[in-house]
């Protein structure tokens, strides 16, 4: 075994002929610190087998380096990255994407760690780390976890300075105040650049389809179900910020996607294409004005109060009043609109009413029947309208967040046989009996109502505030919102969910608005207020508001290249101030002309000021005629500060000579 | 081409930082500063975040990258700053054969009040020796510079450098300073040692030959010992290499002499000059040393000696009275600051 092994030992010493400058043993721990503190956010995306695998791999490495091991041969690393590529294939299908493709970097951390030797393989690895600290931004940019991250971002700095020297000096957390003070020097700077460096709106290349994944929200269809599910959600869809007093509930509906398809079962969009101007109407009575600070959902709807008479940047009008963007909302959008609670729609041309009348040839023939049925009596449309809501309102229906599953002819069955139901139900329902009565109808969904929040006076509308109601047209009125809800369960329009719904006890803590605990409420709501400036002031600020903010601070309207002329101005008008102080510092900081100051100051403070003019020998004769009980130590500290000022070369033993000297000048 | 740049660059550094024979301060017109390569990697990485920001929308990877390019801006700031005011003193070298390294010793200092890391003195292009100062303190550095030949050795511009903290930007500066260290000539030659000449010492006894030498006990193996001499048990006990010593007891005068080598070529006279040096002083001869112009009598001991190899290390090189200049500057040089320092 011996012999053998001295046989092999040379061969493998003799292709690592560069030197490689190696990490010392402080550099490899704050380094691992560092990465293991990176990806601990991502332990909630990644599959378990992988994070025990990271976690494993760095336990590993530290212990090699603590126990001063051998690493292993490059051919055992090369196995475990190809295993674990292997197994992020396996797991994603893909490669690439942003799940499969954060994994891949986590593997390939773990890879690099295990042939980790030199100074260089260091800095790989902290690159590699930074880009773990980014991929983590792609999954929240919350306070708190920015906060978090903050924190890596300064541990990997420490670790990038300890990579570079051993400095035995430091204690153990030095590294970590000396990046701390290293990034708050940098804030300035920092902040010019995010202010005022010219923002370009992305993407710039297609995204991999799960960029955005996970997000909740309204979806495009709507089936028994889909409401009702997005209800138990506690999310924040978005806030809104009124100029004036927030309007009473019954005004508070956020138009969302506009349905007009029917299959017997799912509703589903069948809009036309939005336009670049607002659809006209006639408004009647005042406008409201308000800010919408948009959360990002992945989707283009931007939600308004109906009906909504102004367009933000970049974005058009349906037909049927629904605003969208252009590019999906995936950064927390910020927007002013207008709108004009009371208003009154132009009339219905013949291929809308066709859509708004449209039914499957067959299906529900019982609520056909009833429809048939008013009809024949005959009612007036609007007094068909009453007619439903009646029926709502007298027959035992109840409203519940978790309805009997329904059958292929869900409107008779729900109007029938079960009569549970949650939003959806009712507004499905009840359009299926205008269409079929002939009165042209389509259902709307969106959000309605929202919590106001006393401490930054907004309103918070939640996910669990996602609602479907109906609009029908009406001869002379035109559009008409009808809220079948309404008729069943009053509270959920005035008081929201959690007051309207008897099986409410699972729902979670934020939505039971109403319930008990208020003080914990309060809390929350507290919280919710700083989540809100910071989604409005800074995750909001794209490219729109740089241009908003440049326009704000009185340039009038802003294009890019003025938006560069700022930056290098603001960068260019500190890097002065920085260099002022510098240089203003500078005579301080020679530790002779500091010396010579104390001194001077000293003398000055007793009446004895050095004029301008006078040379440091002239003025310790000036002293020593005074005083002549300095004389002595005066012309001492005269003489000596005139030949390291003066004189030729430098001498440190001559500086801390003088500054004992003025130390103890006593006057 | 590249060569003739270099060139054109090493002049004008020359010029430029003229060798002091004092502590040399580093001050702004001094300092150099230039991203380092994993400077010009990081700003790869800060402009792959950055479109990674735009992209995604992602408002806090904007803060984040931006927040990285501060600070590395700011790192540049730090390592001009970190090299400013540093003090750098240049001490002596220890006199060295031909082919063996000198090693020549710096102190740098530090006047401020709060600690600095990651200095670095380098010569040329070898490894740069690190050292970190703390407040109000210094620390040694030693240099270690090739000597080939033999004569005065000067270190030449040596670069003081930092990449603290981050490594992205590396400060510098040159320094000159007037030191030097002597060089011998290598000791080498196959010629034995000469006989002792009659009428300068009376007994012509050779050196192996005689049995008039006593034992006298080991010294340390110094280059030029015959290797018959070395103790090889002593040397596997002690794991050092020992040589046998014998003091002749007839001290027969030997004269090295530049006309009785039997070499042509000069070096290789001064280098076998050399061996004999160090033979004849191992092996307790009295010896004396004549070269063209210059006359030693035959003495022994460590001043001799040094005497003798000085003598081969300047012999034509028309510099011998640069040591004493040397040697004088110095000590003007530490007078003057101590009679700074009396006041």
């Amino acid at each position: 075994m011996k012999l053998w092994n001295r046989k092999q030992r040379p061969k493998r010493q003799a292709p690592s002929a560069p030197p490689v400058e190696p990490l010392t043993l402080p550099a490899l721990l704050w380094l691992l610190a560092a990465l293991l503190l990176a990806v601990v956010p991502h332990a909630w995306e990644l599959p378990v087998w992988l994070t025990v695998a990271f976690y494993g791999v760095a336990g590993w490495r530290g212990m090699i380096a603590l126990r001063d091991r051998r690493l292993p041969p490059r051919g055992l690393v090369l196995v475990v990255a190809v295993l674990a590529g292997g197994g992020v294939l396996i797991d994603f299908r893909t490669l690439f994407g942003r799940d499969a493709g954060v994994a891949l970097l986590v593997a390939m951390t773990a890879c690099k760690l295990l042939e980790t030797r030199g100074l260089r393989d260091g800095v790989v690895l902290v690159f590699l780390g930074y880009l773990l600290v980014m991929s983590n931004l792609l999954y929240s940019q919350e306070i708190l976890m920015v906060a978090y991250l903050f924190g890596v971002v300064l541990t990997m700095l420490a670790a990038q300075v300890m990579i570079h020297r051993q400095h035995a000096g430091f204690k153990a957390l030095a590294p970590l105040w000396l990046t701390g003070k290293m990034a708050l020097r940098a804030i300035p700077v920092m902040l010019i650049l995010f202010l005022l460096f010219p923002r370009i709106p992305g993407p710039l290349w297609g995204l991999p389809r799960d960029a955005y994944k996970g997000r909740t929200g309204l979806s495009e269809e709507m089936m028994p179900g889909t409401v009702s599910e997005l209800s138990k959600s506690d999310e924040v869809a978005f806030r809104a910020r009124f100029a004036g007093p927030v309007p009473p509930p019954d005004q508070l509906y956020w138009r969302g996607p506009v349905l007009w398809n029917f299959d017997g079962r799912r509703w589903s969009s069948g809009d036309r294409a939005p336009r670049s101007t607002p659809v006209p109407f006639t408004p009647e009575g005042e406008a409201l004005e308000y800010t919408v600070i948009l959360e990002p959902s992945n989707r283009i709807w931007l939600f308004a109060l109906d009906l909504p008479a102004i367009l933000p940047p970049q974005s058009g009008m349906t037909p049927s009043f629904q605003l969208l963007r252009q590019q999906p909302i995936n950064e927390v959008y910020r927007y002013q609109m207008r709108s004009y609670p009371r208003y009154r729609t132009g009339g219905l041309e013949a291929a809308e009413r066709n859509r708004g009348l449209w039914l499957p040839r067959s299906g529900n023939p019982r609520a056909r029947e009833l429809a048939a049925e008013w009809l024949a009596r005959p009612l007036q449309p609007a007094a068909m309208v009453d007619a439903a809501l009646a029926l709502f309102r007298e027959q035992a229906f109840y409203y519940t967040l978790n309805p009997p599953l329904l059958g292929s002819n869900s409107v008779d069955e729900f109007l029938f046989r079960t009569r549970q139901g949650f939003c959806e139900h009712y507004a499905s329902a009840f359009v299926f009996l205008m269409r079929a009565a002939g009165v042209p109808a389509r259902v709307v969904t969106g959000y309605q109502g929202g919590e106001r929040n006393t401490f930054g006076d907004y309103l918070i509308v939640r996910q669990s505030d996602a609602h479907a109601w109906a609009e029908v047209w009406l001869e002379g009125r035109g559009w008409v919102r009808v809220d079948p809800t309404a008729a069943v369960a009053p509270n959920r329009i005035q008081e929201g969910l959690y007051a309207a719904v008897a099986d409410a006890e699972d729902l979670p803590f934020l939505i039971r608005r109403g319930g008990d605990s208020a003080w914990l409420r309060q809390l929350a709501m507290g919280w919710d207020s700083l989540n809100n400036s910071w989604n409005e002031w800074v995750l909001a600020y794209g490219p729109d508001r740089q241009k908003e903010f440049l326009s704000g601070l009185g340039f009038g309207p802003v294009d890019w290249a003025d938006m560069t002329v700022a930056m290098t101005v603001a960068l260019g008008v500190l890097g002065l101030l920085v260099a002022g102080l510098r240089l203003r510092n500078q005579g301080s900081r020679d530790p002779v002309a500091r010396a010579w100051e104390r001194f001077c100051a000293r003398l000055a403070r007793r009446g004895l000021a050095r004029d301008a003019h006078e040379g440091p020998l002239a003025f310790a004769e000036r002293v020593a005629i005074n005083r002549p009980e300095l004389a002595e130590s005066a012309r001492a500290i005269g003489s000596l500060y005139a030949l390291l000022r003066y004189g030729s070369g430098f001498s440190a033993e001559g500086i801390r000579q003088l500054q004992r000297l003025v130390r103890e000048f006593r006057v | 081409m590249r060569q003739y740049w270099r060139q054109r660059f090493q002049k004008w550094v020359t010029r430029r930082h003229r060798p002091s024979r004092e502590p040399i301060r580093l001050d702004r017109r001094r300092l150099y500063i230039l991203p380092t390569r994993q400077g010009y990697a990081f700003a790869l990485l800060l402009f792959l975040l950055f479109l990674w920001s735009i992209n995604y929308s992602n408002s806090m990877g904007f803060a984040f990258t931006f927040l990285l390019a501060a600070v590395a801006l700011n790192t540049m700031w730090q390592a001009h700053d970190n090299l400013l005011g540093l003090v750098i003193h240049a001490g002596g070298a220890e006199p060295v054969f031909a082919g063996q390294e000198a090693r020549f010793a710096f102190r740098l200092e530090n006047l401020r009040r709060t600690p600095r890391y990651g200095f670095a003195l380098q010569w040329q292009e070898r490894e740069p020796v690190y050292v970190d100062l703390p407040g109000h303190g210094s620390a040694p550095v030693i240099l270690t510079v090739p000597a080939e030949k033999r004569g005065w050795l000067r270190p030449g511009h040596i670069r003081v450098l930092t990449r603290f903290p981050l490594g992205l930007f590396q400060s510098w500066s040159w320094v000159a300073f007037e030191t030097a260290a002597l060089v011998y000539p290598q000791p080498r030659g196959r010629q034995p040692l000469p006989a002792a000449l009659a009428g300068q010492s009376g007994s012509g006894l050779n050196e192996l030959g005689s049995g008039s030498e006593d034992y006298a006990g080991f010294r340390q193996y110094a280059p030029g010992d015959s290797p018959r001499r070395i103790a090889w048990k002593a040397a596997t006990r002690t794991e050092r290499l020992l040589v046998k010593r014998f003091i002749d007891q007839a001290r027969p005068e030997l004269w090295l002499d530049w006309w009785r080598v039997g070499i042509e070529a000069q070096e290789p006279r001064l280098e076998q000059l050399c061996q004999w040096v160090l033979k004849a002083e191992n092996d307790g001869h009295e010896y004396g040393l004549r070269l063209p112009g210059l006359k030693l009598p035959p003495s022994r001991g460590e001043p001799h000696r040094r005497r003798c190899l000085e003598a081969l290390a300047l012999f034509d090189r028309g510099d011998a009275k640069a040591r004493d200049e040397i040697v004088e500057s110095k000590a003007k040089a530490e007078a003057t600051s101590a009679e700074r320092a009396a006041g």
